[in-house]
């Protein structure tokens, strides 16, 4: 199969899957074979769209025959194949959890079919090389996920969930209005075309009033924090096996665009927040740690990482030189793994222990040592311990710091780092040691959910263990970022940069 | 027309923000409903305002208006329409009980 039909299989799988969920109605065993199948497929191209970018070659399919920069492109290249790739590993793994474990009105009210909605939308984002395409499939992942939100009962969820919906809206608005003002300044919302206009461009109206609201909305999506508090008072309300799905894709679709569009369209010199970028960066990292100090509820603890780590990536972004790029794509590719992980062994604590609270929690080491065992692979990896994924991602990151001299990134990390690692401790602390509880299992176990929740942990060793490969994906990635040629060639054909004479004419 | 066209944006914005920060959930959604009529108006200047130009012309003709701001425009309203039907129904649910 030829990697342009791939790129199309991935995105239309999951939509194609949806519609035959909604076809055949409530029958949830049905749909959740149809679901999985399809997330199933869509990975496997996904995969072998990795394996067709690794060398940094860009594929790129004009919807209709249009030509660029006139018509949408959908574009692979290795930074995109690479999360196409974790985003469905990780939509599978909590739809296999969600099969099993959610109760009966999430299926009733078609937790399948929008499952299905939010993964085409999430390729959709990452093979769009529009802007205003990208802005469209922003829209499908919100209303996806806003609908899976609504199924929860109960006032507190609902508040929640209002929170992240009206704070998700203003973003999208604000990127509304900052791709009309791209638009009319440059006439083109091409991605690879954009750049070419941008390249070199030192002109304050031109870049910075457009720079400034995709910030805005990048930081509210990918939750950085002054726009953070949506996602700790709505996050830990969901199941975990759809917080595991959120966890795992929707802040991180918020930094691929920022990537995307920081790191490649604006490019190194044209960029004009990366002080601020850094700034907030290690606020974030530092605000999102001291809030799960804090946290007594696992769910909660694990919600406010998220922002943490968030904070690291874009503190990778910030530094911009090729190893913080990337060792910040290693970082996300690692990150959206275990932090799903993370939240399909806090369900499974659930189930076990009734409660996920750490105060009403102890001595799971003792009753259930294969619970201990799958929480400590993701926990020790977010943590950075050698020689799982995370310690690569953090010392590449580290070094990057150290290499540019940069003392308050460096000083962040470290710190953040150790306190990290406290946080996790006071999950293990408190949940798994002490004497075992007397009271058996709250819920017989459900092996679909162990299941997938151990294929997550075993890909997050492989990570470990396979760093050198997957960092060179990561720095071929960056490199497709950092020097954006064989994109442009691949968008607008070789060697053919549009005259401005051929825009306006259209 | 430019200029009161970016009036009416600000006015918009303006009055957007002030009601998005009101105290019940149906301010917001009223602040959230002005705050995209002003997006969308900046999508729709974007392509620079004329009177009486058609979109499509033949080859030679006067100069023509840019139809592509205005399909975007049409899908941002669109979206925004859907948008405005879910959290009608937010609303309404989360009033319930």
């Amino acid at each position: 199969m030829t990697p342009d039909l791939q790129l199309l299989l991935c995105l239309l799988a999951p939509f194609v899957g949806a519609v035959v969920c909604l076809a055949v109605g409530p029958r949830p065993r049905v749909t959740a074979g149809i679901a999985i199948l399809a997330v199933a497929v869509s990975l496997a191209a996904a995969l072998g769209l990795v394996a067709a970018t690794a060398d940094g070659e860009v594929f790129a399919v004009h919807a209709g025959g249009w030509s660029a920069p006139f018509g949408i492109v959908l574009v692979a290249d290795t930074f995109s194949a690479l999360m196409l790739a974790v985003c469905q590993l990780v939509t599978l793994a909590a739809l296999v959890t969600g099969a099993a474990v959610l109760p009966a009105h999430w299926h009733r009210r078609h937790f399948f079919p929008l499952v299905l909605t939010l993964s085409t939308a999430t390729c959709g984002a990452f093979l769009t090389g529009d802007l205003f395409n990208l802005y469209v499939w922003f829209e499908v992942l919100l209303l996806s996920s806003f609908a899976l939100m609504a199924i929860m009962r109960g006032r507190e969820a609902r508040a929640g969930a209002w929170r992240y919906v009206l704070l998700n809206l203003v973003s999208s608005l604000l990127f509304l209005a900052a791709a009309g003002l791209i638009y009319g300044k440059t006439g083109t919302l091409n991605f690879a075309d954009l750049h070419l206009r941008f390249a070199g461009a030192d002109d304050a109206f031109l870049v910075k009033s457009s720079t400034a609201l995709l910030f805005g909305s990048f930081a509210i999506k990918s939750a950085l924090l002054p726009f953070a508090f949506w996602l700790p008072s709505s996050y830990p309300q969901l199941p975990p096996a759809v917080s595991a799905l959120f966890a795992g894709l929707l802040t991180k679709i918020g930094l691929y665009a920022m990537f995307r569009v920081f790191g490649m369209v604006f490019g190194t010199d044209t960029f004009p927040h990366r002080d601020l970028l850094e700034l907030l960066a290690v606020l974030t990292m530092l605000g999102g740690v001291l809030g799960a100090v804090a946290q007594g509820g696992m769910r909660r603890i694990l919600s406010f990482h998220i922002i943490s780590q968030v904070g690291y990536m874009a503190l990778a972004l910030a530094l911009y030189t090729p190893l913080a790029l990337a060792a910040g794509i290693f970082y996300l590719v690692h990150h959206i793994v275990v932090k799903a992980n993370l939240f399909l062994v806090a369900g499974l604590v659930e189930r076990r222990a009734g409660s996920s609270e750490l105060d009403q929690t102890r001595g799971l080491l003792r009753a259930a040592p294969w619970l201990a065992l799958l929480f400590a692979i993701p926990a020790l990896s977010l943590a950075g311990i050698p020689p799982l994924s995370g310690f690569f991602a953090k010392f590449a990151l580290l070094r990057s710091s150290l290499e540019t001299g940069d003392t308050l990134a460096t000083t962040a990390i470290v710190g953040v780092g150790l306190l990290t690692v406290f946080s996790m401790l006071k999950i293990w602390r408190a949940a798994f040691w002490g004497e075992a509880p007397e009271a058996g299992p709250a819920k017989p176990a459900a092996p679909p959910a162990i299941a997938s929740s151990l294929a997550l942990g075993v890909v997050t060793v492989i990570i470990g263990f396979a760093a050198g490969p997957l960092f060179g994906l990561a720095e071929t990635a960056a490199e497709g970022l950092r020097e954006p040629t064989a994109y442009i060639d691949a968008v607008l054909g070789t060697g053919n940069a549009p005259e401005p004479a051929n825009t306006a004419a259209k | 027309m430019p200029v009161l066209l970016a009036i009416t944006i600000g006015l918009l914005a303006t009055a957007g923000l002030y009601r998005l920060l009101g105290p019940s959930r149906i301010d917001a959604l009223v602040g959230l409903i002005l705050l995209g009529q002003a997006a969308n108006l900046v999508l729709f200047a974007s392509g620079g305002l004329r009177h009486n130009a058609p979109a499509l012309i033949e080859k030679g003709m006067a100069v023509p208006t840019d139809p592509l701001p205005q399909a975007l425009v049409l899908t941002a309203i669109v979206i925004g329409f859907g948008i405005i039907a879910f959290l009608l129904t937010l609303v309404l649910r989360s009033s319930d009980k």
